[in-house]
């Protein structure tokens, strides 16, 4: 009887031992935490850096753009994925951070399938997420009320959109998601839903609009036609070195610009003709070939 | 010399009492560890829930009555919008209805199990609800949204999600906890409350009625409560098919929410220390209290009504 209460108590004991055991065996890690749009991206980066270089691992985590940001600036993380720049973020300072752009990605308004319209004006867009429109038939469409889905307040994606679309009204208080999965399954399956999503979140079972006239294409993006874009962020906490840098590199190389991050529906940076700035301010840039 | 060697035995703690100490003192250490980390819990989360009135000079009076909730933003006097009422009334919403719609069923499904048929009761129902509590809150959550909230939309207009939708997929939550609570509750009337009941030419149902439900009123009552601070506390499921609106409930079908689903949805979109993540600790801290709250209920109606 007291052998195997023991052995109940030490079992876990030496689990917990040898998880730590092992933990030291593999060699470097780095931890990169924060933004939900990006973690696939640098998902998908860490696994091609494992491959080629054994032994090195990247444990990516998601937890939001404010966790990225907060766990980067205590210096708890070696990397913090956000969809923001640091400084746009209350309670961050961001002197101390060095900002990695990896990549663009363009934000789209979507609707469920059974709305028969297929464009928008930015304000027809602005009065619809601050409640001033409610019913699609005031846009050309049926007689059916609006359902505006919004994510949570602080996430990434919808500072985005209410940066490019609201500029400055205040959003309507309305149904509110924490994450992308929901608001795609939410606006698929609810009548008269309209919401916002990250262009590689977007599948069949929603549809785009167009805003002013132009397509939600990576190419529009890249000229800044359609405007309702970010860049995605890698923080670190001062200059990079070690397994850091060499995985900053690894990340911002032509392999995986081209390769990932293009195929994941992301837009490389380098494809990027035009530049915007924190406060908003495009320059178009001197294209070298 | 032969004196000695037994004193010396006699004096040398034996075996069983070396094992007594190592028992006493490994059990002793676990409940240091326990309380520990209760104590530890409650002082992080006072701590980081009060800042939001002592540090960021929050009323709670408006924290507590306020209904906007846009802690990110400054009204026009300055001060910022953390008004908690819409998700506190929409947890209690939620919970009560959830509680009410529960409990006739759990009652009903209990008398059955104890009074009317045990066999059947313990044989199949008893396992069946065993089962429900084993059901992970995701998954009544998934449920929720893909049969629950397009039924509601169908049935009362609406987008679907709402209190109603909340309450459906939580009273189903609850029941099973609410059930064997009260299961107990019956099995612990004394044997010979019934015997005595019949023998005075009562039938089955008076004495059900009249003596087994009313002598167990305070289980019943404990059960309820319990099953109404799970309620409370639950936040994936209801999250799912309440719609999250920072809004007070005008009807039950509009978008609502609770003070859980707004603590998970915004825990990593703030940043520590800042205004929108401290309000959030505050949510976290009535949380905190208001089970502690039916907790106290619980024992006061336990104390009352024990069977002696």
């Amino acid at each position: 009887m007291k052998k195997k209460w023991f052995s109940l108590f030490i079992l876990p004991m030496a689990t917990i031992i040898l998880a730590g055991c092992s933990f030291k065996q593999t060699g470097q890690s780095i931890t990169a935490v924060g933004s939900s749009a990006l973690q696939p991206l640098v998902e998908a980066a860490g696994d091609e850096f494992t491959k080629e270089n054994a032994g090195e691992f990247i444990n990516v985590q998601g937890g939001g753009s404010g966790t990225g940001l907060s766990q980067i600036q205590t210096g708890s993380v070696e990397i913090g994925n956000s969809d923001l720049y640091a400084s746009q973020k209350s309670g961050i300072d961001a002197s101390k951070l060095v900002d990695h752009k990896v990549a663009v990605v363009g934000v789209t308004p979507v609707i469920n399938r059974k709305i028969p319209i297929k464009n928008l004006s930015t304000t027809q867009l602005a009065k619809i997420f601050s409640g001033d429109i409610t019913n699609w038939q005031q846009l050309g469409g049926p007689n059916q009320e609006i359902v505006v889905i919004n994510r949570a307040q602080g996430s990434g994606t919808r500072d985005t959109f209410e940066r490019w679309v609201m500029k400055g009204r205040s959003a309507v208080q309305a149904q509110e998601q924490d994450s992308t999965g929901m608001v795609r399954q939410i606006v698929a399956t609810t009548p008269g839903a309209i919401s916002y999503m990250a262009f590689p979140y977007v599948d069949k079972t929603v549809k785009t609009v167009n805003v002013d006239g132009v397509t939600p294409t990576a190419k529009h993006v890249t000229t800044n036609q359609w405007q309702i874009w970010s860049y995605e962020h890698m923080y670190t906490n001062g200059k990079p070195t070690g397994l850091t840098a060499r995985f900053m590199d690894y990340i911002l190389s032509d392999a995986i610009q081209n390769k990932v991050v293009a195929t994941m529906g992301y837009i490389p940076v380098k494809d990027m003709k035009v530049s915007r700035s924190l406060q908003g301010k495009v320059v178009q840039l001197s294209h070298e070939k | 010399m032969k004196n000695d060697d037994i004193r010396a035995s006699l004096m040398k703690r034996s075996r069983a009492a070396k094992n007594e100490r190592f028992g006493k003192t490994l059990t002793g250490l676990c409940i240091l560890i326990i309380i520990t980390v209760v104590v530890s819990i409650f002082f992080f989360v006072a701590s980081k829930g009060l800042a939001t009135f002592f540090t960021n000079k929050v009323n709670l009076w408006k924290f507590l009555t306020g209904t906007i909730w846009n802690p990110g933003a400054t009204d026009a006097q300055g001060n910022p919008q953390v008004g908690a009422l819409p998700m506190i009334v929409g947890s209690f919403a939620v919970t009560f209805l959830a509680a009410i719609v529960a409990t006739p069923f759990a009652i009903g499904a209990a008398v059955f199990m104890t009074e009317i048929s045990p066999k059947i009761g313990r044989k199949v129902l008893q396992p069946v609800i065993e089962l429900l509590v084993g059901i992970p809150s995701v998954v009544y959550g998934f449920i929720g949204l893909s049969v629950v909230v397009p039924f509601v939309r169908r049935t009362f207009g609406g987008s679907g999600f709402g209190i109603l939708s909340g309450t459906f997929v939580l009273f189903v939550m609850i029941l099973p906890t609410v059930t064997s609570m009260t299961i107990d509750a019956l099995n612990s009337v004394p044997r010979n409350y019934r015997e005595a009941s019949l023998a005075l030419g009562a039938t089955r149902w008076q004495t059900i009625y009249k003596v087994v439900l009313r002598a167990s009123t305070s289980g019943i009552i404990t059960a309820i409560v319990f099953g109404m601070s799970r309620a409370f506390g639950e936040a994936l499921a209801v999250q799912m098919v309440i719609g999250n609106a920072m809004l007070l409930p005008g009807n039950l079908i509009s978008p609502a929410s609770t003070l859980t689903s707004v603590l998970t949805m915004g825990m990593g979109n703030s940043v520590m220390g800042s205004l929108s993540n401290n309000a959030l600790w505050s949510l976290a801290l009535l949380l905190l209290i208001m089970p502690l709250i039916f907790n106290i209920i619980i024992r006061k109606i336990a104390k009352k009504g024990a069977i002696r």
